[in-house]
């Protein structure tokens, strides 16, 4: 379909309206990017008997569970995904978050059915599937729930009035059918719809009757952002973590090292 | 995969007519779903689990109240009414890249494997490439699979429909040998040519159409399926069925984006 202004705009993304009369040779570029996404790159040391899944995906996401949930104390890393793609940006500085290539595990020490993964590398459309295969395909699907916190560009999303007049940052959730805790924020509405790793996590969950929950931040801002990052906090009182929560004080100071790291790389003259 | 929904859903199809989309220019074939759906209120029975559609995900499209809103969709899902032998696949996301011939094969196996009397394919194509003789005259056209021919021929003479004509394989150089060309029509000749070969029984209904605000052309088509399958009553007096017969589904708002803001004008 065309916009209000009548023109037709392409996504960027690697999805195809395939037709035979546009099949054409693997570019150099093309066979590169596929030899990278087969190989298989995966480190696993968790058990199959998981109960709790917490996916946090984008930067915004995966800050705040860094800052109300982790720390080197209560969790552990115990595995890692590691996926390549024409937009991973490979980083040689060490800092507190995972490297834009990762997505790493953590376990709770004091309850190894809790797992905890921060995604904060773009999983493309064409290795969702299996980025879902490597990690579910090895948990029970009894008793388990997802919880995935994520963040999207406001002006994705659609409302009668302009985008311009809400007031973001802003929560909204999609749940499973199975899903039966309440949740914190009001239900995403029609037209509206998510993409990416979120939705490709949730659809799994809708056809193998597993209860999950996503929780979409929409913001107009795209880089990492106290305000975006605390619009989550309604998050922290539902069932699921309520009892994984950090102490208040650790949490800012953490929030505060998360910010202060992200400028010092973001500042062009360093 | 099909997985089908509910412990009571059932996994076969025998003798129920199939519709489902290609994904096309202007998305008719997917708009004309969404109103077979909506209008006659058909409940999902299953998904169709694949790789090889773009994830999405968002609450009930069809959603008539409060109480039915909160039902989570996903991008490829079968919904049934066995009142009128009728099971409906409706996919809500682009192909991604180079796995649309693998759809084809897992669409067409679940075809035979669920026993569906005869598929029905909604598609489109584009009209900016008619050629001189096609720009007069109705934009539908329908395609028949030698199987489906022996059944329904006859029907397609007496609606007095226009078959897709085929074109020259190079134009202006050898106007002798003609090939099927479908532009703009995503998977419908390969999931044709296919069902041809695999003795599958499948019509394509088309129309030729632009991007743009594509409710009309859905509404064509759709119209145009009604012709042949009558699964809404004309009560009035025309022949034809119009636009107030079909209940257009709450997801079609906002079709265009958001509101505009005031200060730009």
């Amino acid at each position: 379909m065309a916009t209000f202004f009548g023109e037709v705009v392409t996504a960027l993304s690697r999805a195809g309206v395939d037709e035979e009369e546009a099949e054409r040779e693997e570019t150099p570029e093309d066979l590169e990017i596929r030899r990278e996404l087969e190989k298989k790159r995966c480190r696993r040391r968790w058990g199959r008997d998981l109960l709790t899944l917490v996916l946090p995906t984008g930067c915004n996401a995966v800050a705040f569970l860094s800052s109300f949930i982790l720390d080197s104390v209560r969790w552990e890393v115990v595995g890692a995904v590691s996926l390549w793609n024409e937009w991973c940006r490979t980083l040689d500085a060490t800092n507190v978050l995972p490297t834009d290539s990762f997505c790493l595990f953590y376990r709770l020490i004091s309850d190894p059915t809790v797992l905890l993964c921060q995604c904060n590398c773009h999983v493309a459309e064409d290795q969702q599937f299996q980025w879902l295969e490597k990690v579910f395909g090895y948990i029970q699907k009894k008793d388990l729930q997802v919880i995935i916190l994520s963040t999207c560009p406001v002006t994705n999303y659609k409302t009668p009035e302009s985008t311009l007049t809400l007031p973001s940052p802003f929560l909204k959730a999609l749940k499973t059918k199975e899903f039966k805790d309440t949740i914190c924020c009001p239900l995403l509405e029609q037209p509206n719809i998510v993409q990416d790793l979120p939705a490709a996590v949730l659809s799994y969950c809708q056809v193998w009757q597993i209860p999950a929950v996503l929780y979409q931040c929409y913001t107009d801002v795209i880089k990492l952002d106290t305000v975006t990052i605390e619009t989550f906090k309604p998050v922290l009182s539902s069932k699921i973590m309520a009892s994984l929560v950090k102490d208040v004080p650790e949490s800012t100071e953490m929030l505060k090292k998360l910010l202060a790291t992200n400028e010092i790389h973001n500042n062009i003259y360093t | 995969m099909f997985v089908p929904c509910g412990t009571a859903a059932r996994r076969d199809f025998k003798g129920f007519t199939l519709l489902m989309p290609s994904v096309s220019v202007g998305n008719v074939g997917q708009l004309v779903i969404d109103l077979v759906i909506s209008t006659l209120d058909m409940p999902k029975v299953g998904y169709f689990y694949t790789d090889c559609l773009v994830p999405m995900v968002g609450n009930n499209p069809y959603a008539t109240a409060e109480e039915n809103s909160t039902e989570l969709s996903i991008n490829a899902e079968v919904y049934s009414l066995p009142s009128k032998k009728l099971v409906v696949l409706q996919i809500r996301s682009p192909f991604i890249k180079n796995k649309y011939r693998s759809f084809c094969q897992t669409v067409l196996s679940w075809v035979k494997s669920s026993k569906c009397a005869r598929v029905i394919l909604l598609s489109s194509s584009h009209a900016y490439q008619r050629d001189d003789q096609q720009l007069h005259g109705t934009p539908l056209r329908y395609l028949l699979s030698p199987t489906i021919q022996k059944t329904v021929g006859d029907q397609m003479q007496k609606l007095n429909w226009k078959e897709m004509e085929k074109v020259a394989a190079y134009p202006e150089i050898n106007n002798a040998e003609k090939v099927l060309h479908i532009p703009g029509g995503g998977i419908t000749k390969l999931l044709f040519t296919e069902s041809c070969s695999k003795e599958i029984p499948m019509a394509v209904l088309l129309k030729f159409c632009s991007e743009g605000d594509n409710i009309p052309d859905a509404l064509a088509l759709v119209n145009y399926l009604n012709e042949w399958l009558q699964l809404i009553k004309n009560e009035s007096s025309s022949t034809t069925t119009t636009a107030s017969h079909w209940k257009i589904p709450s997801s079609w708002r906002l079709l265009f984006g958001s509101g505009l803001p005031p200060a730009l004008f």
